[in-house]
C-alpha cells in the first residue's frame, strides 16, 4: 500500500475534520465560560464578605451585622442525618439489585424506577415530604428536611452500589462460594470489600448533590433565625438562607448570601475531590 | 477440643503418607492397575443441561483416591462443566441442572438435600484465573477456615502457615502476611488460591486450568505442587495442555462434545489410545 500518494478524498476529510474540531471547541468554550463566570463571581463576592464572625455569629435581622453559624451548623446536621438514613438503605437496596436477581422482572422495574428518581426534580421530593410529614405533624422540622435530602441521596447510593457490585467479577463470587461460604458471608466479607471504594464514592457524590439542594428544604426544614439543635422544629440551613438573603433588599444580607454561596461551593469541591481520589485509588 | 480437631486433621495427612509410598512402589510395577484403585468419587450416568442444551452425556467414571485425574478435550466439550458439577457450582445458576448420580462416601452429592456448604468444604476448587480476595494474604487463607471452624489465634496461625507451606508459598510470603493479596504476582496468587483451598482440609481438589494464565516457571511450580498434594488429596485437573496432563496425571479422561470418549492410565491414553477420536486429538488433528 502506498502511503505517500494523497488520498483522493484526503482534502475533503481534512476540511470536515477542521470544521468538526472547530464546532466542538466552540461548544466547550461556551460551557467553560459560563462555569468560570459563575465561579469567579462567587469567589470575588464571597471572598469580600468572608470574615471570622461568619462562623461565630447568628444570621442577623435586616440591616444588622451577623454571621452564618446557625445555618452552617444546621446544614451539616441535616446532611449528616440524611447520609445516615440514606446510606444503609441505599446500600442494602443496591445489594438486592446486584446480588439477588431471583425475580428479574422486579429487579428490572426497581432499576427503572430508581433511574427516574435519580433525575426527579428535587422540588417534587420537597412537596412529597411536605405532604407526608410536614402537614400531618402541623409544623416544619429538621427531620422532614433530613428525610427529604435522604430521599434525594437514596437513588444515587442505590445506583452506584448496584453498578459497582455488578462490576465485581463473577469469579470472585464463585471463589468465595467454592470454599463453602454462605451467600451472605460472600457478600459482606468479599464483595463489599471489593466494592468499598465505589460505594463510598457514590455516597460522597450524593452528599455533594444534597449539600446545595434548596427546594426540598424550603418545604420541610424551612429556616430559623436563631441557634437551634432541635430537629423536630424548623432549623437554619445554608441553601435556604442564601435563597432568602439574596432576594432581600439589604446589603448586609447580600454579603452573607455570597459568603454562604462560596462556603457551599467549597464544601462541594472538597467532597468531590475526596470522591475522585477514592475513585483513582480504586483504579490503581 | 479445638486443638484436638486440628491435630486429627494433621495426623490424617501424616498417616496417609506412608501407605501411599508403598503404593507408589507397586504402581511402578503395575502402572495399568494403579488407576483401578479405591474410588473417592464415582460418577454414574451423569447428564448436564444448560437450559435445553445437553453439555454432558451419560458420563460414567471414577476419581480414584489420592490420584490425579487429568481431564482433556477441545473447548466446550464439558470438561469444566464436569468439575462444576462435582462441587455444585452450577447451583448458582437457575437454568443449569444435572441428572444422574455422583457418589461420594455412599451419598449422592448432586441430590437435593445435600448441604452444599459442607460439600464444598470437602471438595475444593481452584479456578483458571487467580482470584485473591481483596484482603491480606493471611486473611485470604483464614477466610475459608473461619467459615467452618473456630480456632484460637495460635491455631489459626499454625493452620495458615501449614497451608501456605503446603502450597510452596510460605517462604515467599512469611514476612508480608499482612500485605494485600493482590500485591502478589500471578503465579503466587494462584498458589495462594491453592493454599486457601487446602486450608479447610478438603478431600478432593478440583483444578480448572490452573496454569493457563501463568508463565512457564510458575506453571512448573504448580505442577510440582500438584505432585506433592496428591499424597493427601484426590485431584481432578482440567487442562488444555496435553504435555501437562501427561506429566502430572495418573489417569486421563478424554471428553468430546459432552461425551466421555475414553478414560485410562495416562501412559496408555497418550501412547496407545483405543479410540480413533482420542488418537486424533492427542496427535493434534483437531481441537
Amino acid at each position: 500500500m502506498n502511503l505517500r500518494t494523497p488520498h483522493p478524498r484526503g482534502r475533503y476529510r481534512k476540511r470536515v475534520n477542521v470544521i468538526a474540531l472547530g464546532l466542538a471547541s466552540i461548544a466547550t468554550a461556551l460551557g467553560l465560560v459560563a462555569l468560570v463566570l459563575i465561579l469567579v463571581t462567587t469567589l470575588l463576592n464571597g471572598a469580600a464578605a468572608l470574615r471570622p464572625s461568619l462562623f461565630t455569629e447568628l444570621t442577623p435581622p435586616p440591616g444588622a451585622e451577623g454571621g452564618l453559624a446557625n445555618a452552617l451548623f444546621g446544614s451539616l446536621v441535616l446532611i449528616f442525618v440524611a447520609v445516615l438514613i440514606g446510606t444503609p438503605i441505599g446500600v442494602l437496596a443496591g445489594t438486592y439489585l446486584a446480588e439477588y436477581n431471583t425475580h428479574p422482572r422486579l429487579v428490572g422495574t426497581v432499576r427503572f424506577i430508581n433511574d427516574i428518581l435519580l433525575s426527579a426534580p428535587s422540588i417534587v421530593i420537597g412537596l412529597f415530604v411536605y405532604q407526608v410529614i410536614v402537614r400531618p405533624s402541623g409544623h416544619f422540622s429538621g427531620w422532614a428536611g433530613a428525610i427529604a435530602l435522604a430521599l434525594i441521596l437514596l437513588p444515587v447510593v442505590i445506583h452506584t452500589t448496584d453498578e459497582t457490585m455488578q462490576l465485581i467479577p463473577l469469579s470472585l463470587r464463585e471463589a468465595a462460594l467454592a470454599l463453602g461460604a454462605p451467600k451472605w458471608r460472600m457478600i459482606t466479607q468479599v464483595i463489599y470489600r471489593a466494592a468499598r471504594a465505589g460505594i463510598l464514592t457514590g455516597v460522597l457524590l450524593g452528599t455533594a448533590r444534597i449539600s446545595g439542594e434548596t427546594a426540598p428544604l424550603l418545604f420541610t426544614a424551612l429556616n430559623n433565625q436563631y441557634w437551634s439543635t432541635d430537629l423536630s422544629g424548623p432549623i437554619a440551613n445554608l441553601p435556604v438562607v442564601i435563597f432568602q438573603f439574596a432576594l432581600s433588599p439589604y446589603d448586609s444580607w447580600h454579603g452573607l448570601a455570597w459568603a454562604g454561596a462560596l462556603l457551599l461551593s467549597l464544601l462541594v469541591l472538597l467532597v468531590s475531590i475526596v470522591a475522585r481520589s477514592l475513585l483513582r485509588e480504586k483504579a490503581e | 477440643m479445638k486443638g484436638k480437631d486440628m491435630q486429627e486433621g494433621r495426623s490424617m495427612f501424616v498417616a496417609s503418607a506412608q501407605p501411599d509410598q508403598r503404593q507408589n512402589q507397586t504402581q511402578d510395577k503395575r502402572e495399568a492397575a494403579a488407576v483401578l484403585e479405591k474410588p473417592c468419587i464415582s460418577i454414574e450416568n451423569l447428564d448436564f443441561f444448560y437450559n435445553d442444551r445437553r453439555a454432558l452425556r451419560n458420563v460414567t467414571m471414577t476419581l480414584p483416591e489420592r490420584k490425579v485425574t487429568g481431564i482433556i478435550g477441545p473447548s466446550g466439550c464439558g470438561k469444566s462443566t464436569l468439575l462444576r458439577v462435582l462441587n455444585r457450582m452450577y447451583d448458582l445458576y437457575p437454568n443449569q441442572r444435572a441428572s444422574g448420580r455422583v457418589i461420594m462416601d455412599g451419598e449422592n452429592i448432586i441430590g437435593p438435600d445435600v448441604d452444599v456448604s459442607l460439600l464444598r468444604r470437602r471438595i475444593g476448587m481452584v479456578f483458571q484465573k487467580p482470584t485473591p480476595f481483596p484482603m491480606s494474604i493471611y486473611d485470604n487463607v483464614a477466610f475459608g477456615v473461619r467459615l467452618h471452624e473456630r480456632l484460637s489465634r495460635a491455631e489459626m496461625d499454625e493452620r495458615v502457615e501449614w497451608a501456605l507451606s503446603s502450597a510452596a508459598l510460605w517462604e515467599e510470603v512469611r514476612d508480608i502476611l499482612r500485605s494485600p493479596a493482590t500485591s502478589l504476582s500471578g503465579g503466587q496468587q494462584q498458589r495462594l488460591c491453592i493454599a486457601r483451598t487446602i486450608a479447610v482440609h478438603p478431600e478432593v481438589i478440583l483444578l480448572d486450568e490452573p496454569t493457563s494464565a501463568l508463565d512457564p516457571i510458575s506453571t512448573l511450580r504448580i505442577e510440582e505442587l500438584i505432585d506433592e498434594l496428591k499424597r493427601n488429596f484426590t485431584i481432578a485437573i482440567v487442562t488444555h495442555n496435553l504435555q501437562q496432563a501427561a506429566r502430572i496425571a495418573d489417569q486421563v479422561a478424554f471428553f468430546f462434545l459432552g461425551e466421555l470418549v475414553e478414560i485410562g492410565p495416562s501412559a496408555q491414553i497418550f501412547t496407545a489410545p483405543k479410540e480413533r477420536r482420542t488418537q486424533e486429538y492427542i496427535t493434534g488433528r483437531f481441537g
